[in-house]
């Protein structure tokens, strides 16, 4: 076993364990369920919309290479400086570079997945820099030396008052239960950050190839701040986020809101399109966008799996998944937790090495179902399983596996089979629980079904 | 109608009664049943857990029992969704993919079967019990069955179905994922049987027997009174 894969073994067997933090998630998500649907039921057709989306993705998907051309022309138009990042460590040196090259030192961030996804916080750290998350649920994570526990809610797995007594420890503040105060609490400390800033560093929701516009939703103007308050803005962007239209907003906005997180639309919409220009008050002095490829090229390189790169990244799917509802999303040690992070995480970082997040699953559906752009996320999860172990198959499954198909093959064998299985069940009590036990993983928490006296196939045979 | 009636192999081994009621309402509804004991299972074990060649294997063994047959009726929508949707995708791209599309064409799961197919709702069943369904993923999502069985259900007299809290949650079964990732498999088992007890049902009905295995296995352990049954147990009850 990889060591990816023992760690989530581990975190798994411990995390299910937990009824607290189960059942803490479960509620959060069941009350996400409601508002989701009753924002759903206001699209005029939820299915054609998701329909149409998935068209237009399916568009700018195929055609990355002429749209993202046309988006970077566009920026570059207006005066942004556009950096193409073939992998993390050319994205983390573009960014340093930049910050390097304005003598700058503090540096204020807004949500930026591919930041996780990089590790760009550590990267600046390292590099002598003042790094402040400025979302406020990435901001109560920073605090707590944790990555995002969901990549839309960083911070759903804590209660206020745990939020409070981080905040007491950290801030030196006094306790309450009240989110308003506490996100008070928050701001202000933000504040002078944003003001003290060199650098604003965001990620970027869509890219608009037609106008050369990255598109930035948000709830808290955090964003905002971040963007516009610093002298610079750098914006890193995975190349999969460009539509090709202005107009594609209109579906987008509207359905990122109502399957992120069951809203109409999310308070902040921003379009950002270049660095300050002639004539203009504010803005910042130059604005960079770094193109961030790690790895996605390969997936779009696999027609079978390549529209997981629709991807909006809404968080819909995890909100859903039965799996994630049970272990919650720090148990996977991928910066996109389940199902869509089960998908890419294998593209992105090595299919031996993550190939059990694509195991790691009921195949429910659910994910599946639910995906504003229609990913066929649980069919993805079975073609994987196929590839790792079409390269590598497990040295005893696959000859169990060869024993089954061959005895599935033979009837007569099969029925033998069940005979001498009703006789070994009457033993099967001596080893049950014991280290001999063959179905222990079963058992573990189940009881075994029992052979029936007489197999379907023994009483069609009497009845005749 | 001849119907082909394929037998899943944990329904032939733990089941049998479900489908021993499948045979017997088929053919009180005038239908003869063609049962081929040479077919053991769908290749799903394999095909989930990633070994498709040797899936194959059974698989082709399927298409090639089930190529002169007029209709196929398969008693679990997980076995029905394999031989429907992934068979074709198993055998694209091999000399074999016509084949799978042609059987794909003709499966029908056992509810959607009989509501969908032969348009009968009332078997005349009789089960004065409290019950709750449970939507067995494949049967649900791939199949799209959800109405059917409660179509079913709500002639059969004396029941009364009482719908579980979160009923379109996976009860955490998935094959080998449950031997693979117990620990997360049996908690979402427990979130099922705790929906489930919540009702104050006397039974979990299902159409996947699969569903009803892993269901009753956590339930036994818990020493729960909870009892899982087939749909076509449910159905053949008079």
């Amino acid at each position: 076993m990889t060591p990816a894969a023992s760690q989530f073994k581990k975190n798994a067997i411990a995390l299910t364990a937990d009824l607290r933090h189960r059942a803490l998630i479960r509620t959060a998500l069941k009350k996400y369920e409601v508002v989701r649907d009753d924002k759903v039921s206001r699209f005029q057709n939820w299915q054609s919309a998701r329909q149409s989306a998935a068209e237009i993705k399916w568009d700018a998907v195929n055609h990355l290479d002429a749209h993202l051309i046309e988006f970077a022309r566009n920026l570059e138009a207006r005066g942004t400086q556009v950096h193409w990042a073939s992998n993390a460590a050319q994205a983390r040196e573009i960014i340093i570079g930049i910050i390097q090259e304005r003598k700058a030192h503090s540096i204020i961030k807004s949500k930026v997945m591919t930041g996780e996804e990089i590790h760009l916080n550590e990267a600046l750290e390292k590099a002598g820099f003042d790094v402040v998350e400025s979302d406020l649920g990435e901001y109560i994570v920073q605090l707590r030396h944790e990555p995002p526990y969901h990549f839309v809610f960083p911070a759903m797995h804590l209660t206020r008052g745990e939020i409070s007594d981080l905040f007491s420890k950290e801030l030196g503040t006094a306790s309450t239960d009240s989110p308003e105060e506490l996100t008070m609490i928050a701001r202000r400390v933000l504040r002078d950050k944003y003001i003290a800033a060199d650098i604003g560093i965001s990620g970027a929701n869509f890219g608009i190839a037609e106008t050369g516009m990255i598109s930035i939703t948000e709830n808290e103007g955090n964003a905002r701040l971040t963007c516009a308050l610093p002298k610079v803005h750098i914006a890193l962007m995975g190349i999969e986020k460009v539509l090709p239209k202005l107009e594609d907003l209109a579906l987008f906005l509207p359905m990122l809101a109502t399957a992120g997180a069951g809203q109409v639309m999310t308070g902040y919409n921003t379009l950002y399109g270049g660095p300050r220009q002639p004539g203009e008050a504010d803005g910042p002095e130059a604005f960079h966008v770094v193109l961030l490829d790690n790895n996605r090229t390969q997936l779009l390189a696999d027609p079978e799996q390549r529209d997981a790169l629709h991807c909006i990244r809404c968080g819909a799917c995890l909100n859903v998944c039965p799996i994630y509802k049970n272990i919650g999303g720090h148990a996977y040690g991928a910066t996109y937790q389940g199902p869509i992070g089960a998908v890419i995480t294998p593209h992105l970082r090595g299919l031996q090495q993550w190939k059990h997040l694509s195991f790691a699953s009921s195949l429910c559906g659910a994910c599946t179902q639910t995906c504003p752009v229609k990913i066929n996320l649980h069919h993805h999860l079975l073609q994987s399983r196929r590839n790792a172990i079409a390269q590598k198959p497990v040295w005893w499954e696959k000859p169990l596996f060869q024993g089954l198909a061959f005895l599935f093959n033979h009837a007569g064998l099969f029925s033998l089979g069940m005979k001498l299985g009703r006789i070994g069940q009457v033993f099967y009590p001596l080893v049950k629980g014991t280290r001999l036990d063959p179905a222990s993983a079963w058992t573990k928490s189940r009881e075994l079904p029992k052979i029936a006296p007489q197999t379907f196939r023994e009483w069609w045979q009497t009845r005749k | 109608m001849k119907i082909t009636l394929f037998i899943p192999c944990f329904i032939d081994a733990c089941f049998p009664k479900a489908g021993v009621s499948a045979v017997e309402i088929l053919e009180r509804l005038g239908h003869t049943i063609d049962y081929p004991k040479e077919l053991t299972c769908c290749g799903q074990p394999a095909f989930n857990s990633g070994y498709w060649e040797e899936s194959r294997t059974t698989a082709i063994k399927v298409l090639e029992r089930l190529k002169a047959t007029e209709v196929v009726v398969i008693v679990s929508g997980s076995c029905g969704a394999m031989i429907k949707n992934f068979y074709p995708e198993l055998f694209a791209g091999t000399e074999h993919e016509e084949a799978a599309r042609t059987l794909s064409a003709k499966v029908y799961e056992f509810s959607d079967f009989l509501v969908t197919k032969l348009g009968v709702t009332d078997l005349g069943a009789q089960f004065p019990h409290k019950v709750t369904f449970h939507d067995g993923c494949h049967g649900l999502r791939e199949l799209g069955i959800k109405q059917q069985p409660r179509k079913l259900l709500s002639h059969v007299r004396g029941l009364e179905l009482v719908e579980m809290g979160e009923v379109e949650s996976c009860c955490g079964f998935g094959g080998t994922f449950s031997a693979k990732f117990p620990m997360i498999s049996t908690a979402m088992g427990e979130n099922k049987c705790g929906s489930a007890l919540e009702t104050g049902a006397e039974y979990i009905v299902s159409n996947d027997s699969s569903c009803l295995m892993h269901i009753q296995g956590l339930l036994d352990r818990e020493g729960k009174p909870l009892r899982t049954i087939h749909l076509a147990e449910v159905l053949n009850h008079r």
